[in-house]
């Protein structure tokens, strides 16, 4: 189910920028899905992801003045999301500082502990809430800095300049996180998707 | 000789031809066209992008969205001029 690709969300900015409520609205409907799952993945805690995903609403509806159109307003958007959402984190934890930025990202393991040889149109095999359920719990399963870069980045397709710019990380972590997620998740969809009756080989 | 490890963390690189220069990627292609072990990880790595793209997220509860677009007509209403609440003095 991709988004419909025509969806251009600068005259709904300007408008709500020039006062106008409805089109604000119109970005909340657009936007709050995404927001919601961010912050989920970030948070992993429903009642904390509710929280910010009124928050960041409200905050940018607060700031619109200050949105300049240098970048997308989505963009602004899961910038302020995130650091909701790490607000958020940090309250639970209070003792340990939490952050999306490098030192977080630990280890350079290449992460491919097995393979397998998968089947040619795997989720097919799957209804869709099955398929649903099972690549929710996979990014789920993710660190949060893995999770965030790869939701951004290969499921709503941002480019990688706009992801680091959303996370407020650089453009190498992007990269590196990137790398990790993907295999992370090859990795744990494996068990779901992998040809019956091949062996899963150990590697490397 | 490109050893396996080598061949993962240039993974990303492989799978966005436009960002690899040719004889980079040709190194690439070598080791992915004699290993196994690689070109199934490239397979699986590029059916795993494939499921996940564009994959929609999921309905916000309505309980949630109900909650969110009250908060947002109360600081609304407030902005209006006549509307109740708040005034602009502090801002
Ligand atoms: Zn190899």
């Amino acid at each position: 189910m991709p988004e419909p690709p025509s969806f251009d969300e600068a005259p709904l900015v300007l408008r709500a920028k020039a006062g106008d409520d409805t089109a604000f609205a119109d970005l909340v409907k657009h936007y709050e899905r995404r927001i919601f799952r961010l912050a989920k993945n970030i948070t992993q805690n429903d009642e904390d992801a509710e929280d910010v995903l009124q928050e960041s609403f409200m905050k940018s509806y607060e700031n619109l003045d200050r949105f300049q159109g240098n970048s997308k307003f989505y963009t602004w958007l899961v910038r302020i999301a995130v650091n909701e959402a790490l607000m958020k984190l940090r309250k639970r934890k209070s003792d340990k500082s939490v952050s999306l930025d490098e030192q977080l990202d630990t280890g350079e393991d290449t992460l491919v502990r097995e393979i397998a040889v998968w089947d040619d149109d795997p989720e097919q095999k799957y209804s869709q809430d099955e398929l649903r359920s099972i690549l929710d719990n996979a990014v789920s399963s993710l660190e949060p800095i893995y999770s965030t870069v790869f939701q951004l980045r290969d499921v709503e397709e941002m480019s990688t300049e706009e992801t680091a710019e959303a996370l407020g990380i650089s453009v190498p972590a992007v990269k590196s996180r990137l790398l990790r997620a993907r295999l992370q998740l090859r990795e744990k969809l494996t068990r779901f998707f992998q040809r019956k009756g091949d062996d899963v080989l150990a590697y490397l | 000789m490109l050893t396996c490890k080598d061949f993962l963390r240039e993974l990303n690189e492989f799978l966005d031809p436009s960002s690899t220069d040719p004889s980079a990627r040709q190194e690439l292609e070598k080791h992915v066209n004699e290993c196994p072990n690689c070109w199934v990880v490239v397979d699986t790595t590029k059916k795993t992008l494939k499921v996940f793209k564009g994959m929609q997220a999921s309905e916000v509860p309505t309980r949630v969205k109900d909650r969110l677009m009250a908060a947002l007509e109360r600081k609304m209403a407030a902005r209006k001029p006549g509307g109740c609440g708040e005034t602009h003095a502090s801002e």
